[in-house]
């Protein structure tokens, strides 16, 4: 019984989006087709919820395990909220004539084959469909992202397709040599691509081959991750496509990207003749924190600065799963998904302020918690927790990091706790500069718009006072399986 | 596998390096276009000489798919794209022809070096299989890392892309999902790209990625 309900979760999480993108893409009406994109994402999302009770039988294309049903709801869940906000943010920029009705229909066809792109990377047991997938999230991104045609979103995207391919090429050539490896011992054919058997026999496969194609995921997948010196294409992307895209990218698909990356991670440590790749990880991880956080302070966008927020945290995650163990895993854990929620609420609020204030110029935006006390709050709200201040769920998963890293490597957690400081700063400093003084203005925005923001705030303020038992025993139970 | 058999599939892969070389020092669009038809058609012979040998039929259509999409169809729209945009004349790169050979030829040794040792274990024939397709692919990073122009740097990926082809088909018995969809791919990429280059050619009258370059949104 528990198996057949697992199926047909998997069928629908797959099923629904597909159906999704189509009907979406066959309705000219715009109020209609955000009620649909919505519908259709609540839908999926309590497709993905089911899963974490019910689970399918593993096949040799598709897998259910604890791991990925924790990434699958997270998006899952954000993917939902980020279509709420958009139906608002959507109607806006239909009013102001920056996006016709035509781009919206394509807008809102291509966001349902992007959910549905990121929950079959997430699901896919085979290394070669994971790629297909994430290939094809990329595509559809990249597409979204030039859609407001001015230059400078046209060179964003062009620049995201250009680094976004070769990342993707990268990775392929990797899996081709994972497939190599595998192949001498399991045998040509499908099963020398099945991730679940991979893992299990990846002690018998040739050491140097896994080495070779390790490098090459990691260039690849670390692309998409955006972790420096790769991550170019990121902060563009974020500052010139439409914000509900840029919740969605730095809630969901980078959060892809490192499971893909996580997944062979896992091939790797069960070989023991083979490079460690946590000392890999743990160092661009670093490098991403430190650079970003850097970063920070010179942004004059305020997308833009955000978008460096997201390398620098995608780089403690990175981090956090590359020291392994147990602590270090569940702070991970914690972290992506503490940032998911935070980060896209934070772009939901930044694309109501500069569709308010009509400029994404940090310098041009002043006193938001008089102009719009509500929207102003929460950003502040935001700010503080994304920086990793208590109460919130940021502040509990980068002390877990901390004080795991100070147990085992005393001079790393010097650096990381430098490269939180340098990042924190540098949004405080800006956080300053927008929330408060007075700019004179006076903005109108009807409190329910807000409900997706103050949803994802409340629930890292929640997580961040107290963390239910049951999350923290899923989470552990994940975090022991991901070595 | 006679010593023939296997001598047929290095020239046919090394050629293709060969022609990836050709195409770093080309400086006409119409040249450049036709020499990236011309690496799709050895691709394709490759690849159906693999199929011949690991006895794997369904490899003949991912050399179908090689010859007729990347070999006739691509090569068309891009004569058509060139022409409608009036760019026919001359290509820039940003290096120079000669430090841009020099380099290319490290990349190829260092593929040879990088993938020899450690495909040891692997087979003599998939050895060289791989040091070329992996040579093929930094060739083709180099070519749109020193191209201006977008649709030099679209070549460069698609030569790319054949690399990657090469390898996959040199993998025995690579299941069939991956290679049609790396061909898919490259149609979708199809599609995306010249969506951009109309786009582009609609704003700013050029398909100089230099005039992208311009309006970067951090200036102040």
């Amino acid at each position: 019984m528990s198996a057949s309900i697992g199926i047909a979760a998997l069928t629908g999480l797959l099923a629904i989006p597909a159906v999704g993108a189509l009907i979406l893409a066959a309705i000219p009406g715009y109020r209609m087709s955000a009620t649909i994109n919505a519908v259709v994402c609540a839908f999926t999302l309590s497709c993905a919820g089911l899963l974490y009770s019910h689970r399918p039988e593993p096949s040799l294309y598709l897998l259910v395990d604890d791991v990925n049903t924790v990434f699958l709801i997270v998006g899952a869940l954000v993917g939902f909220t980020t279509s709420v906000f958009s139906a608002g943010y959507i109607a806006h920029e239909l009013q102001t004539k920056r996006l016709r009705i035509r781009d919206v229909r394509f807008y809102h066809a291509m966001y349902q084959l992007l959910m549905l792109a990121m929950n079959l990377a997430l699901v896919s047991n085979n290394i070669g469909l994971m790629w297909v997938a994430i290939e094809v999230a990329t595509l559809t991104t990249v597409v979204m992202v030039g859609m407001y045609r001015t230059s400078a979103a046209l060179e964003a995207a062009w620049k995201y397709f250009i680094l976004g391919s070769v990342g993707i090429a990268l990775a392929l050539f990797g899996t081709i040599l994972v497939y190599l490896a595998a192949q001498e011992r399991l045998g040509q054919g499908v099963v020398a691509m099945a991730w679940d058997r991979l893992v299990a026999s990846s002690g018998t496969f040739d050491p140097a081959l896994l080495n070779l194609s390790f490098v090459f995921l990691l260039l690849g997948y670390g692309t998409k991750v955006g972790l420096a010196p790769v991550h170019a294409w990121l902060p563009d992307a974020h500052a010139e496509g439409p914000t509900p895209i840029s919740a969605v990218l730095s809630g969901l698909l980078l959060n892809v990207a490192l499971f893909a990356l996580l997944r062979f991670k896992l091939i790797m440590a069960g070989n023991a003749a083979v490079i460690s790749p946590g000392p890999l990880m743990v160092a661009m991880g670093l490098t991403s924190l430190v650079f970003a956080g850097l970063m920070i302070y010179r942004r004059r966008d305020i997308k833009r600065m955000f978008a460096y927020s997201s390398i620098e945290h995608m780089g403690i995650i990175t981090l956090a799963f590359g020291l392994g163990g147990p602590l270090a895993n569940f702070a991970g854990l914690l972290h992506m998904a503490m940032h998911s929620l935070t980060k896209s609420a934070i772009f939901f609020g930044v694309g109501y302020i500069s569709q308010l204030e009509g400029t994404q110029r940090i310098a041009d935006i002043r006193g938001l918690t008089r102009s719009q006390p509500l929207l102003g709050w929460l950003l502040v709200a935001g700010v503080v927790a994304i920086a990793g201040l208590p109460p919130f769920g940021i502040f509990t998963s980068e002390f877990l990091l901390v004080t795991s890293t100070f147990a085992r490597s005393p001079w790393l957690a010097i650096a990381l706790v430098t490269g939180l400081a340098i990042a924190f700063s540098g949004l405080m400093l800006r956080l300053h500069e927008l929330a408060f003084g007075d700019s004179g203005k006076r903005h109108a925005l009807p409190a329910y718009r807000l409900a997706p923001m103050a949803l994802h705030l409340g629930l890292v303020a929640i997580a961040g006072l107290y963390l239910p038992q049951t999350i923290t025993t899923w989470f552990r139970h994940v975090a022991s399986q991901l070595g | 596998m006679t010593p023939l058999e296997t001598d047929i599939a290095h020239l046919l892969a090394g050629s293709m390096v060969l022609v990836s070389f050709l195409l770093l020092y080309q400086d006409r669009m119409f040249a450049l276009i036709n020499i990236f038809a011309l690496q799709a058609w050895v691709l394709a012979f490759s690849v159906a000489w693999q199929a011949y040998l690991q006895h794997a039929p369904h490899l003949f259509i991912t050399a179908l798919i090689a010859l007729a999409f990347k070999g006739v169809f691509i090569p068309v729209a891009l004569h058509r794209i060139v022409v409608r945009l009036g760019i026919h004349r001359s290509i820039e790169s940003v290096v120079s022809i000669g430090p841009t050979m020099l380099f290319g030829m490290a990349l190829v040794a260092l593929s040879i070096v990088v993938m020899l040792p450690v495909t040891e274990a692997a087979g003599a024939f998939v050895r060289e299989d791989l040091a070329f397709a992996l040579s093929i692919v930094l060739l083709g990073l180099l070519m749109m890392v020193t191209r201006r122009n977008a649709v030099g740097q679209v070549i460069g990926f698609m030569s790319l892309e054949n690399g990657l082809v090469l390898a996959a088909t040199g993998a025995r018995g690579m299941p069939l999902v991956v290679e049609i969809s790396v061909a898919f791919s490259v149609l979708i990429a199809f599609i995306v790209i010249g969506m951009f280059l109309f786009r582009i050619r609609e704003r700013f009258d050029s398909v100089d990625v230099r005039a992208l370059d311009m309006s970067r949104g951090e200036s102040a």
